[in-house]
């Protein structure tokens, strides 16, 4: 049987892995991908606890899982508005790589 | 495991292509993480709406930009270095913590005695004081030893969780309505 140590590490190290590229590509869409992990990341916290800390009928508590939609569904959003905007950016820029938007350079 | 190497490629192949499929495996890695969880409706809907609805998007917008491979190019040694220390911090943080709190083992889920919880309780209309007991759905579910996610996860949707789901419905036709302002051609 997992711990739920065991599942937070998990849940710990994809958050890592998703801030390694947020960090460290260029590649804006590649980016917004990783962004998506560390969201993903964080569910799976939320699932793992909601699993662990049964409500009083010793089911998994449900606002856990509440939780989780609203974040997915939320997630879905910012994701089509995000990559509008990375479209509407690649369109008046040409690039998608943030190391060329200097814009703000002074 | 499926999960973190699929996340791991994601970061490390240069082409995005590949790493959005990898990020596929990672999504679905992380649904089989949910339902081993007994979370069944997570998990699918992880699957439909990540995997399914979110990865096409994204791979629609990487043929619609015509991205190729990244470009062979020298990265700064300064942000590469401070990018990985913060992260390298992160985890060992992680397993700090993770090592020292209290850990909590599974237990198993005894759903047939969670059935009396789910049961309505309705005053008796023929004996005054007493109560009649009236199986629902969910009660009837837990009793042949089958957990009923989803209509858990429906009840509370949509008795407890009203206000933020009409509040959410009204986010996405926001969101809608402002990527259609956002990829029309400038005309100003």
């Amino acid at each position: 049987m997992p711990t739920l140590n065991q599942y937070l590490l998990v849940a710990g190290l994809l958050f890592a892995i998703g801030l390694t590229g947020v960090v460290l590509r260029r590649n804006i869409i590649v980016v917004f991908m990783c962004l998506e992990l560390m969201l993903s990341a964080a569910n799976l916290t939320l699932v793992a606890f909601s699993r662990f800390q049964p409500n009083a009928a010793g089911l998994p508590d449900i606002h856990g899982q509440m939780l989780v939609f609203f974040v997915i569904t939320v997630a879905a959003a910012e994701v089509a508005v995000g990559l509008a905007i990375i479209v509407a950016l690649y369109r008046s820029r040409q690039t998608i790589y943030t190391d060329e938007l200097t814009v703000l350079k002074g | 495991m499926l999960m973190l190497f699929g996340a791991a490629a994601v970061v490390l192949l240069p082409n995005p292509v590949a790493s959005a499929m990898s990020m596929v495996a990672s999504f679905v890695g992380l649904a089989g993480l949910f339902i081993g969880l007994n979370a069944y409706f997570a998990g699918i809907i992880q699957i439909l709406v990540y995997a399914g609805a979110i990865m096409v998007l994204f791979i629609f917008i990487i043929m619609l930009l015509d991205l190729n491979t990244d470009k062979k190019r020298v990265p700064k040694m300064m942000p590469l270095f401070a990018g990985l220390g913060i992260v390298i911090a992160f985890t060992i943080q992680l397993i700090g913590i993770t090592s020292t709190h209290p850990n909590r083992a599974m237990t198993e889920l005894n759903l047939p005695a969670a059935a009396e919880h789910y049961t309505n309780k309705l005053p008796d209309p023929e004996k005054p004081g007493n109560t009649l007991v009236v199986e629902t759905q969910i009660s009837k579910n837990l009793r042949n030893n089958t957990l009923p996610d989803v209509h858990l996860i429906g009840q509370s949707l949509f008795t407890q969780y009203n206000l933020p789901l009409q509040i959410l419905g009204v986010l996405l036709l926001v969101a809608t309505v402002g990527v259609v302002v956002l990829s029309k051609k400038q005309t100003l």
